[in-house]
């Protein structure tokens, strides 16, 4: 069998702290095909954002992280700096939760988007422009010639989340990271940006590992699931939103508020930390 | 109820000594490991000073025309100055006026300074405007040339130098004070005692400045190195303390005739003590400053 | 704000302040104790002529307020008065000493934005024992006075070891530069070591945001990062602290003069304040505070091109 796209083979992290260790990822494993789209789903703090963090490698030093990382059977931990940076630059592109803090607030939209390419892949100022209005277009960012000459904070959340996305289709990776990408984006752009991202990654046969809270969002855009708890994937597969197994994913989508049944109150997640552990334990 | 005496006077005095070592601790850890070097550092040159006619082993206006210029010796630890004056001594006691001269500066600054920052934190308005436009143009006018105007207009002296440096710091701590006390003018504990009906000078004065206090404080101790710097400096140039009176600036200035002379150890002393003041007062008020930020 | 609406107001504010400070230096006079004419003409006491040249340079003759105006008048056709002392105008004694001081200024001003950025950013960056050397000089060199460093310097490079010249500022060109060396180092080191501790706060700050992250994960050049991303939005305390430093620079001139002998403007201030030479007194403090108000506005206006989310006149 040949190698998927991206393997993460137990992957720990521990946090190095002044009485010992803290482990934040316990074991994480997962793999990604070529063009398939895995949700990543989970409670704030169940150690979504660090697992994409450990993928780019760019967790802080403090960690200390054990297992593997492989993307196309090389392993991300053991590459030096320059084959660090070359995946980094053609291989994966991250889309962060928050685009008003991800883009350098003194250059102009277009330097962001552009200077990556002029940069590192040698590409004429005049070309990459050309690329980048393109993109722009097919991002559905109307007069994007004039976009390329504003600053970012001249630019709509939403607006500017596009940009985000158009600067990682400009890279032309193999896997994109989406961490939370609609999260703190007002309502209506959620559903723009969400349709945009998931319509370029399927038009460009691009795989996606797509991080979001939101399970019903990540059915729709994935072709698999995978629920994290307290830095361990619980229960993973195609099937988990129609005939989820975990008690916690089931307790999870009761959770959800819906249209349809009209609830006094939404219920608590009574899965907590000691169930976890005695559900562990029963199962081993 | 009939024996509240014994007991609450117990718990009263437990609880102030709790805090008075409560006090000898928060005073650690505002100012650090370095900040108490600084401070101790900062309490012996201020006792030394203060207790001068005691420490100073000479008098520090004594000609011994035979030791002139002498390096150090037993009987003259840092040697003598051109004048053959011991220059220990002479050191001892121009530090009175090298920290007692700066004090009165920020002394008057910090009182000025602030009732003014408060007055236009409260009045608002064209009050607020009026204040802040009046320290934007004392902001205009770099600290020393303050202190030089007024020796222009009065002559040289060590008050007017004291008098025109204090204008020039009012601005520096009035600008902090004013943005510490709008920012608490707005907390709900003023709306609370504004409800209660107290009055705006009632509130100010018990509610708001003590508040702002750490801020004031930090700012005064901040300022106070600068003040060392440019009175010592307006006494070098000549135009402050005047000879034959024992000062820091004024050593520096007549170790600088005995360095072309070569002998350097009067300059380097006097130098040196007044870079070991500064260091301490700066350290303390970058403490203090931080510490000060942190508890908003 | 438009450009033009906003140079505009920016010169009307200039000009108010100018105006105000030009009446309170014209009001100083008035402060003395005793009269105008006997405060100028000191203890001296005066000839008929020098009576009324005073009279006639003040309008002393005139109410207060026309004398303002008319002194006002003076001033702006270049009539900066007549010096006692020197029995020269004014205005040439200072064009004849504004070089040095131009000079003194602008090289310590070089010395101070290349030392401390330079050190700043590479304690922030290197981190470990660079950042405490860097650090503990940087609160040595604060605590510093000009004129000790200036003392120091001398008895070192100049009397001890004979490099540089001991005073004076030399005949012109190279010779310049040479004296002027020493001088213009005494003046910048407490100044280059504010600059080197903003510039580490700055550049530690915005090294920790998101956006840099941003361009990490994008593979870029970490020397480019620094630079582009790091430094670039460093720049807005640095020029603040730069611009301030530069105005003060001006004051911190006229102890550094006095040290080394120079023939510039503090120095003639100085001197000035000593003999009472008034009109000179006035117009030296008059050229200081200008020079420290123009280039405050200028760095306002700077601070716009810097960052662009800073829009005309929105910041104070």
């Amino acid at each position: 069998m040949t190698d998927p796209l991206l393997r993460l083979d137990n992957v720990r992290a521990a946090l190095r702290l002044r009485g010992g260790e803290q482990e934040l990822l316990r074991g994480v494993s997962f793999t990604i095909g070529a063009g398939e789209a895995l949700g990543l789903v989970g409670e704030s703090g169940s150690g979504k954002s660090l697992t994409t963090r450990a993928i780019t490698r760019m967790l802080d030093p403090a960690f200390r992280v054990t297992g593997d990382i492989a993307f196309e059977g090389a392993s991300v931990p053991r590459m030096n700096a320059q084959a660090l940076r070359r995946y980094r630059q053609r291989d994966v592109g991250m889309i962060f939760q928050d685009p008003r803090a991800h883009v350098n607030p003194v250059h102009r939209v277009g330097d962001f988007l552009t200077e990556a390419l002029v940069r590192d892949r040698g590409v004429d100022r005049r070309d990459a422009e050309r690329r980048a209005v393109e993109l722009l277009d097919e991002v559905g960012v109307r007069t994007p010639e004039q976009r390329l000459r504003q600053y970012p904070h001249e630019l709509s959340g939403g607006l500017l989340q596009r940009v985000m996305i158009a600067s990682v289709l400009l890279a032309e990776p193999k896997l994109i990271l989406a961490d939370e990408p609609t999260t703190a984006l007002d309502v209506t752009a959620q559903s723009d940006v969400m349709a945009i991202l998931d319509e370029q990654r399927r038009a460009r046969g691009l795989s996606l590992l797509f991080i979001t809270h939101d399970l019903e969002l990540a059915a729709a855009c994935c072709d698999r699931l995978a629920v994290m708890y307290a830095g361990e994937i619980v229960e993973q597969g195609a099937h988990v939103y129609e005939a989820p197994r975990h008690p916690y994913t089931i307790e999870l989508l009761g959770a959800r508020p819906s249209i349809e049944h009209r609830v006094e109150r939404l219920p608590v997640l009574r899965y907590d930390r000691a169930a976890h552990e005695l559900l562990k334990a029963e199962a081993s | 109820m009939t024996t509240p005496s014994t007991t609450s006077l117990a718990v009263a005095r437990v609880a102030r000594e709790r805090r008075g070592a409560g006090l000898a601790r928060a005073a650690g850890d505002r100012l650090g490991v370095v900040g108490c070097i600084a401070a101790s550092v900062l309490l012996v040159i201020a006792l030394a000073a203060a207790f001068a006619p005691v420490v100073a082993p000479y008098d520090p206006d004594y000609p011994d025309l035979l030791a002139s210029l002498s390096g150090p010796s037993p009987a003259h630890l840092l040697g003598a100055d051109a004048l053959g004056r011991d220059i220990l001594s002479r050191l001892i006691w121009g530090a009175r006026i090298t920290l007692a001269g700066p004090g009165l500066v920020i002394l008057i600054a910090t009182v000025v300074g602030t009732l003014l920052a408060l007055l236009a934190a409260w009045r608002g308005g064209r009050i607020d405007t009026a204040i802040s436009w009046l320290l934007d143009v004392l902001f205009a006018v770099p600290g020393i040339v303050f202190g030089l105007i007024a020796v222009a207009i009065w002559g040289p002296s060590l008050i007017t130098v004291v008098c025109g440096l204090a204008i020039a710091y009012v601005p520096y701590v009035a600008r902090v004070v004013r943005g510490a006390a709008l920012r608490e003018r707005n907390m709900p504990y003023v709306s609370a005692a504004w409800l209660q009906g107290q009055s705006a000078t009632g509130i100010t004065f018990t509610q708001i400045l003590p508040n702002v206090q750490p801020i004031v404080v930090a700012q005064a101790v901040s300022s106070l190195g600068f003040a060392v710097i440019d009175l010592a400096a307006v006494s070098f140039l000549g135009l402050g303390v005047q000879p034959p009176t024992a000062d820091l600036g004024l050593m520096v200035k007549s170790g600088f005739d005995s360095v072309l002379r070569g002998q350097p150890t009067e300059a380097i002393a006097a130098g040196t003590l007044i870079v070991l003041i500064v260091w301490c007062v700066t350290v303390i008020g970058d403490r203090l400053t931080s510490s000060a930020r942190s508890m908003r | 704000m438009s450009l033009g609406a906003y140079l505009a107001r920016r010169t009307g504010g200039l000009l108010l302040v100018l105006l105000v400070t030009s009446f309170l230096v014209f009001g100083l006079l008035y402060l003395a104790p005793g009269s105008p004419l006997a405060f100028i003409l000191g203890p001296r006491g005066g000839t008929p002529e020098q009576i009324a040249a005073v009279t006639a340079q003040y309008h002393l003759n005139d109410p207060f307020f026309v004398r303002y105006v008319a002194w006002l008048g003076d001033l702006l056709r270049g009539d900066l008065g007549y010096s006692i002392v020197y029995r020269q105008d004014v205005s040439d004694l200072i064009a004849g000493r504004v070089g040095t001081t131009l000079a003194l200024v602008s090289m310590a001003a070089l010395i101070i934005a290349v030392v401390g950025i330079s050190a700043g950013t590479l304690a922030a960056l290197r981190g470990g024992w660079t950042d405490q050397l860097t650090s503990s000089i940087a609160a040595i060199g604060l605590s510093t006075p000009s004129f000790v460093i200036g003392v120091a310097l001398i008895s070192v490079f100049a009397v001890g070891l004979g490099w540089f010249p001991t005073f004076g500022s030399g005949s012109g060109g190279l010779d310049t530069l040479v004296h002027l060396a020493l001088p213009a180092l005494a003046l910048s080191v407490a100044s280059a070591a504010y600059l080197a501790r903003i510039t580490r706060a700055s550049v530690l700050e915005e090294r920790g945001r998101e956006h840099v992250q941003t361009a990490t994960v994008r593979g870029l050049a970490p020397g480019y990062i620094v630079r582009h991303h790091v430094l670039r939005n460093s720049l807005v305390p640095i020029v603040t602290v730069l611009g301030l430093t530069i105005a003060t620079l001006i004051a911190g001139a006229v102890v550094v003069e006095n040290v080394f002998a120079l023939d510039g403007l503090g120095s003639l201030l100085v001197r000035a304040i000593l003999q009472r030479d008034f009109a000179v007194v006035q117009a030296v403090i008059l050229v200081l505070v200008v020079a420290f108000v123009l280039v405050n506005a200028v760095v306002d206006v700077l601070y716009t091109f810097i960052d662009p989310r800073i829009a005309l006149g929105s910041r104070k």
